[in-house]
C-alpha cells in the first residue's frame, strides 16, 4: 500500500466542499429532532391516558429493536407506496432523528425524574396550571442537566449518518467514495472521511465535556 | 375554619390517620407536635392535596375539600373542586422548594400572575412589599441558591402569601435550618400570627409552640392524643404518652 499525496490533495476539495457540508446538515437536523421528538415522547410517556403510554412505549421499543439501515430503507422506499415521497437527504434526517429520539426520550425522563418531588408539590400548593408547571418549573430544570448526554448522542448520531450513502446521500463517505471510484482509488479518500470524522466527533466531544462542566458548575 | 371528620389515611397497610377529628377556628394558630409518624404533616398534605383521604371528610371553610356531592352521595373530590377549595390555603415546606430557576422576585410572582391573573406590575408590587415585610426588600434579583437557608424560607412564606391565602400551613419550617437561622424564620411566623392569620405549624420549637399557639396538639400513631392551650400541655401534660414524648424534647 502507498499513498499518493497528489492524489489525495485532488480529491480532498470533493469530500470536504460537499460531503462534509451534508455530513453537518444531515446530523444538525436530526440532532433537532431527535432533541424535539424525544421530549415529546418523553411528556407522553407520563400521560394519563394509559392507552398513549402504551402506544408511545410500544413506538419506542420497536424502533430501537430493529435496525436504523431497515428504517431508511422503510422510510426511502415504502412511504412512497402509500403516497409519501421524500428526497434522500430529508428521508435521512427524519428517519435518523426519529430513532434516536427513542434514545433521547429515556434521557429527558431521567433528567425530569431528576427535578426534586418538591417542586411538583409547591406548584401545586401555589395552584400552578399544570402546563405552567411544566413549562417554567420542571422542563428549566430538567434540560440543562441532560444537554451533554444530548451532546453525546449527537455525536453517536453523526457517525451514524454514512447509511445514507443507500439511499443515494453524498456525505463525507459518500463522496470520498465517489471520488474514489472515479480513479479506482480507494486509499486516500477513505482516509481523508475517517479522519473527518475524526475531528468532527473529537471536537464535538470538546464541546461536550466543557458543557458538563458548566452544568456541573451551576448545580 | 377547618374541619377533619373521622379522617383516615392508609398507604397499604400503614395505617397513618385514624378516623381523625380536628378542626381550627378562623385566625387560630395551631401548633401539631408528635414523634415522627404521628401523621402530622399527613394533616397538612391532605390540607394541600398533596394525598387524598382514605375515609372521613375534610371541610374547609364551610367547603367540602374531599368530596362533592354528585345527587344525594358524597364522591371523592376532582382536581378541579380541590384547586378552588385550595386556593385559599398556603404551605411552607421543610425543604423551602423555591424554584431555584426564578429570582426571588419571579418565585413569588409566578402564580399570581398565572392563577389570579394579576398583571406584571400589580404582582411586583405586592410581590415587593411582601418582600419587605419578611425583611428581605434587597434580594429580589437574587436566586435562591444565592441565599441563606433562612432567608429562603421567609422568601417561601413571602411566595405563599402573595396568593392572599385564608389559611397557612407550616410543614416544620425550621427544621433543614442551622440553629442561628431559626429565630428569623420564627419572628416572621410570629408577625403573621398577630396580623391575625389562621395557621397550622408543625414544628418541634416548643418554646415557640408556647409563646405563640392558641391550641397545641399533640398526635400519635395517627390520632390526637392531647389538646389544649400549650401552657397546660406542656406543663402539665394528662396522658402517658404525652408525658413519654415530652420529657424527650424538652
Amino acid at each position: 500500500m502507498n499513498w499518493n499525496w497528489d492524489y489525495a490533495w485532488e480529491v480532498l476539495p470533493g469530500i470536504v466542499g460537499q460531503g462534509l457540508l451534508v455530513t453537518l446538515e444531515v446530523t444538525v437536523f436530526a440532532s433537532l429532532v431527535a432533541y424535539v421528538l424525544g421530549l415529546v415522547l418523553a411528556l407522553l410517556r407520563r400521560s394519563p391516558f394509559a392507552v398513549v403510554r402504551w402506544i408511545v412505549w410500544g413506538f419506542i421499543e420497536f424502533v430501537r429493536s430493529t435496525p436504523l439501515i431497515v428504517q431508511v430503507f422503510f422510510m426511502f422506499f415504502v412511504l412512497p407506496n402509500v403516497g409519501i415521497t421524500l428526497d434522500p437527504i430529508p428521508t435521512g434526517v427524519l428517519t435518523i432523528g426519529l430513532h434516536y429520539a427513542t434514545y433521547t426520550a429515556e434521557v429527558y425522563r431521567a433528567g425530569i425524574e431528576a427535578v426534586p418531588k418538591g417542586q411538583w408539590e409547591a406548584a401545586t400548593a401555589l395552584s400552578l396550571p399544570r402546563g405552567r408547571t411544566w413549562v417554567a418549573v420542571i422542563l428549566p430544570q430538567a434540560i440543562p442537566r441532560v444537554l451533554p448526554a444530548l451532546g453525546n448522542y449527537s455525536i453517536s448520531l453523526l457517525k451514524e449518518t454514512p447509511i445514507l450513502l443507500t439511499i443515494g446521500v453524498l456525505d463525507i463517505v459518500g463522496a470520498a467514495y465517489q471520488e474514489g471510484s472515479a480513479a479506482f482509488r480507494y486509499v486516500e479518500p477513505i482516509t481523508i472521511a475517517g479522519v473527518l470524522f475524526l475531528i468532527l466527533s473529537y471536537t464535538s466531544s470538546l464541546l461536550v465535556r466543557r458543557l458538563e462542566r458548566r452544568v456541573a458548575r451551576s448545580n | 375554619m377547618i374541619q377533619f371528620d373521622a379522617v383516615d389515611k392508609r398507604f397499604g397497610d400503614n395505617v397513618v390517620l385514624d378516623e381523625l377529628n380536628f378542626s381550627v377556628r378562623p385566625g387560630e394558630f395551631v401548633t401539631l407536635i408528635g414523634p415522627s409518624g404521628s401523621g402530622k404533616t399527613t394533616i397538612l398534605r391532605l390540607l394541600m392535596t398533596l394525598e387524598q383521604v382514605s375515609g372521613g371528610q375534610i371541610w374547609v371553610g364551610g367547603e367540602c375539600l374531599s368530596h362533592t356531592k354528585r345527587g344525594e352521595t358524597w364522591v371523592p373530590a376532582d382536581d378541579k373542586h380541590q384547586r378552588v377549595v385550595r386556593k385559599r390555603i398556603g404551605m411552607v415546606f421543610q425543604q423551602f422548594n423555591l424554584f431555584p430557576n426564578m429570582k426571588v422576585l419571579q418565585n413569588i410572582t409566578e402564580a399570581p400572575m398565572r392563577v389570579k391573573n394579576q398583571n406584571k406590575s400589580e404582582a411586583t408590587a405586592a410581590a415587593e412589599a411582601l418582600l419587605d415585610r419578611v425583611g428581605l426588600a434587597d434580594k429580589a434579583k437574587a436566586y435562591p441558591a444565592q441565599l441563606s437557608g433562612g432567608q429562603q424560607q421567609r422568601v417561601a412564606i413571602a411566595r405563599a402569601l402573595a396568593m392572599q391565602p385564608k389559611l397557612m400551613l407550616f410543614d416544620e419550617p425550621t427544621s433543614a435550618l442551622d440553629p442561628e437561622l431559626v429565630g428569623e424564620v420564627l419572628d416572621v411566623m410570629k408577625q403573621l400570627a398577630r396580623d391575625g392569620m389562621t395557621m397550622i405549624v408543625v414544628t418541634h420549637e416548643m418554646g415557640f409552640a408556647r409563646e405563640v399557639a392558641d391550641q397545641l396538639v399533640f398526635m400519635d400513631a395517627g390520632a390526637v392524643v392531647e389538646t389544649g392551650n400549650p401552657w397546660d400541655v406542656l406543663s402539665n401534660p394528662q396522658h402517658e404518652r404525652t408525658k413519654a414524648f415530652l420529657s424527650k424534647v424538652l
